[in-house]
């Protein structure tokens, strides 16, 4: 028998769905609809190719409860005051098991302009339009559609950003989402809608305040960026180290915005991360960008798309993992540049440093293009400590433990040293150096 | 205890083939001298031997700094212990800073439970910058990545000032540098130069003798060091080249 209020069973749905009578009828009907679809939808299968290489019987959501009803071991004031990674920012949402705890504003003068930054569900509530037209309106086809659908059905904590045309905001939105507590299961959700020459950088810092915590979380963020407009997203990933974790992104790049997305996972015992680029117009630039310090037994499977449906646009993805003790990664990526989309400049390097001989880095990089006037590559790599970089740090007297994390922490830098947001740059290097604490 | 570095017999193998056989040489603090000698004949292999390269097996032989045995210590305690090499072709780390680079040194310089007293560190840094005409944009930069030939010297000087050895053994730091990178990175090794540092300047020219005036010059041939006199040594070498030390001490195999 499973626990109470398991996420799989149905008594645990429409109690949660009996709970929700004040929402929309609309949100409540694409629950259940989403919940059938869980249903009717199978597990990945090991002959699967979209989860070739990943450890299929740790994708197990047995044992885990709705994170509402999973009860909080640290004290919320305690979570609120641990959320204080970036202090200059323009507004925060801090979530714990999927409940709001905490909610910063942002000023009267952006809110005059039109911005929107609120919790999901009060978006729900006050602004459908914009909330039928794009909530989970993305594609999901890298291979956690079942795990999607469950997110639909549960999903009711995020942030909602919409920055109508024109509106330029300087400081970054936080989100923090906290697990509290053993076996909670959460689904947080980011939507992002940047409209015309909108300007937006949005962080989500994903943890768990305990380090042995096993919780199940399955987060989606989507990006809009609108024809013009200037995106960033980075997302820090530290879930307990027994948990299991999806993190599904879809980004839509109209005619010449430009999205940056970088993100930063070191938690979690199995970690999955989907990420979908869609290029929908010309002058369209996208950068996705991953740092991955996996330890111990972790797994971090990445699969990517990068779609491009328009020309003259750009997208340039580059995921670089270290790899300590027994720890494993899958890169997965594919290019797809559909016939009318000339002059298309498609790149997609996976890196991965071999720390640790038992450490094992699995890279399956794809291309397919149907354009004939393009500029594609892709590249995977895998190497270990360059021996004549670590023996010129020896030689100015660094002890070879320092010289080595130093040479880890170098292998991220050229992705950090380009963040333009110096505190936010500082938190990630942060989370990156405590990985080598023990 | 005598300060000064002293190489007792060394005898150095490269995949399997011997390079230095029994060399000698005793350095004492506050001196410079010069080791000059022919291509191939083991002058970066004694560098290299003395920085714990792994290629660089030894053989036997001794080498003490200040009476301590340094063939004993690791690679990294050995630059603790106050030996300094300014390499040749340094390598070019991305994504290290030169700053943390030498904040991770010179932390590594202090007792464990020391701190490293940041505002002071760059004070320094900045002086040595400025002694070598090193813009101070350089701090934030990855160590030699995408450096000039002439950047690359600089930066091993700065580091040997930042560090403060007692021993320093320059690889060959004049080759590839135009007039005014050498009169440069000279005018900081003279600074360097005082009664608490032995400074060992391996050289295949005369040119840097011309500014950084030795107090000693070592001729070397074959993996040995044939000849030790005063600095007119350079100066003979410059007008008579190699061929006559090939000459009187080549082997009697060779000879034949």
């Amino acid at each position: 028998m499973g626990v109470p209020n398991e996420l799989t069973s149905r008594d645990t749905f429409d109690a949660y769905l009996a709970a929700l009578k004040d929402m929309p009828q609309w949100w409540l009907d694409l629950k259940r609809e989403s919940w059938e679809r869980f249903h009717e939808l199978p597990m990945p299968h090991r002959k699967d190719e979209t989860w070739r290489f990943a450890n299929i019987s740790g994708v197990n959501l047995e044992g885990y409860r709705l994170g509402e009803t999973a009860g909080g071991e640290v004290a919320e004031k305690d979570l609120v005051a641990r959320s204080e990674h970036v202090h200059q920012r323009a507004g925060r949402l801090v979530f714990a098991n999927d409940q709001l705890i905490d909610s910063e504003a942002v000023t009267r003068e952006l809110a005059d302009q039109g911005v929107i930054w609120l919790p999901l569900e009060q978006a729900v509530r006050e602004h459908e339009d914009l909330l039928r037209k794009h909530f989970m309106a993305q594609p999901i086809k890298l291979g956690s559609e079942k795990f999607s659908a469950l997110h639909s059905a549960f999903c009711s904590a995020g942030s909602f950003l919409y920055v109508p045309k024109g509106v330029e905001i300087d400081l970054p939105l936080v989100a923090c989402h906290w697990t509290n507590g053993q076996d909670a299961g959460i689904f947080p959700h980011t939507l992002l809608i940047a409209e015309d020459l909108a300007r937006v950088t949005l962080v989500d810092f994903f943890s768990s305040p305990e380090r042995k915590a096993r919780n199940y979380v399955c987060g989606v963020n989507d990006l809009y960026a609108g024809p013009g407009s200037r995106v960033t997203y980075i997302s820090a990933q530290n879930w307990g180290r027994d948990s299991l974790a999806f993190h599904l992104n879809s980004t839509q790049a109209f005619k010449d915005s430009f999205v940056t997305s970088l993100n930063v996972n070191v938690g979690s015992r199995q970690a999955r991360t989907e990420s979908h680029s869609q290029v929908l117009g010309e002058g369209a630039h996208t950068e996705m960008q991953s740092l991955t310090v996996a330890t111990g037994k972790q797994e971090f499977d990445q699969r990517t798309l990068q779609t491009h449906f328009k020309g003259h646009s750009v997208s340039d993805l580059l995921y670089k993992n270290a790899l300590l003790d027994d720890a494993r990664t899958i890169f997965s990526g594919l290019i797809k540049v559909v016939e009318e989309a000339q002059q298309t400049d498609a790149y997609q390097t996976n890196r991965n440093l071999l720390i640790s001989p038992t450490a094992e880095a699995n890279a399956l990089p794809g291309l397919e293009i149907l354009a004939n006037d393009v500029k594609c590559s892709h590249g995977a790599t895998s190497g270990q400590i360059d021996d004549e970089q670590l023996y010129y740090m020896l030689a100015r007297g660094i002890p070879e433990k320092t010289a080595k994390q130093l040479l880890v922490f170098g292998f991220f830098e050229d992705i950090l040293i380009k963040l333009e947001n110096e505190e936010i740059a500082e938190n990630l290097r942060t989370l990156i150096r405590a990985q080598f604490g023990e | 205890m005598k300060q000064q570095l002293e190489i007792k017999n060394l005898s150095v193998k490269v995949e399997e083939t011997e390079i230095l056989k029994d060399l000698n040489l005793t350095l004492p603090r506050g001196e410079v001298h010069a080791i000059m000698g022919p291509n191939g004949t083991g002058k970066s292999t004694l560098a290299k031997a003395l920085a714990a390269h792994p290629d660089y097996e030894i053989t036997s032989g001794e080498v003490l700094l200040d009476g301590e045995n340094v063939l004993e210590m690791e690679v990294d305690e050995r630059a603790r212990a106050g030996l300094f090499m300014a390499f040749q072709y340094p390598s070019e780390i991305p994504g290290v800073s030169i700053a943390n680079f030498l904040r991770a040194a010179t932390q590594a310089r202090l007792a464990e439970d020391e701190e490293l007293e940041a505002t002071q560190f760059y004070k320094r840094l900045y002086e040595k910058m400025d002694m070598l005409q090193i813009d101070r944009k350089f701090t934030s930069r990855a160590i030699n990545e995408g450096f000039s030939g002439g950047e690359k010297k600089r930066n091993e000087i700065l580091q040997m000032a930042m560090l403060e050895p007692k021993y320093a053994i320059m690889d060959e730091t004049d080759s590839g540098l135009d007039i005014d990178a050498l009169r440069i990175v000279s005018e900081g090794v003279n600074k360097l130069r005082g009664p608490e540092r032995g400074i060992l300047l391996i050289t295949h020219y005369q040119r840097i003798l011309e500014y950084i005036v030795p107090d000693h010059v070592h001729v070397m041939w074959n993996g040995r060091i044939v000849k030790s006199r005063g600095k007119e040594l350079a100066l003979e070498l410059e007008k008579r080249g190699y061929d006559w030390i090939k000459e009187e001490f080549a082997e009697p195999a060779a000879k034949a």
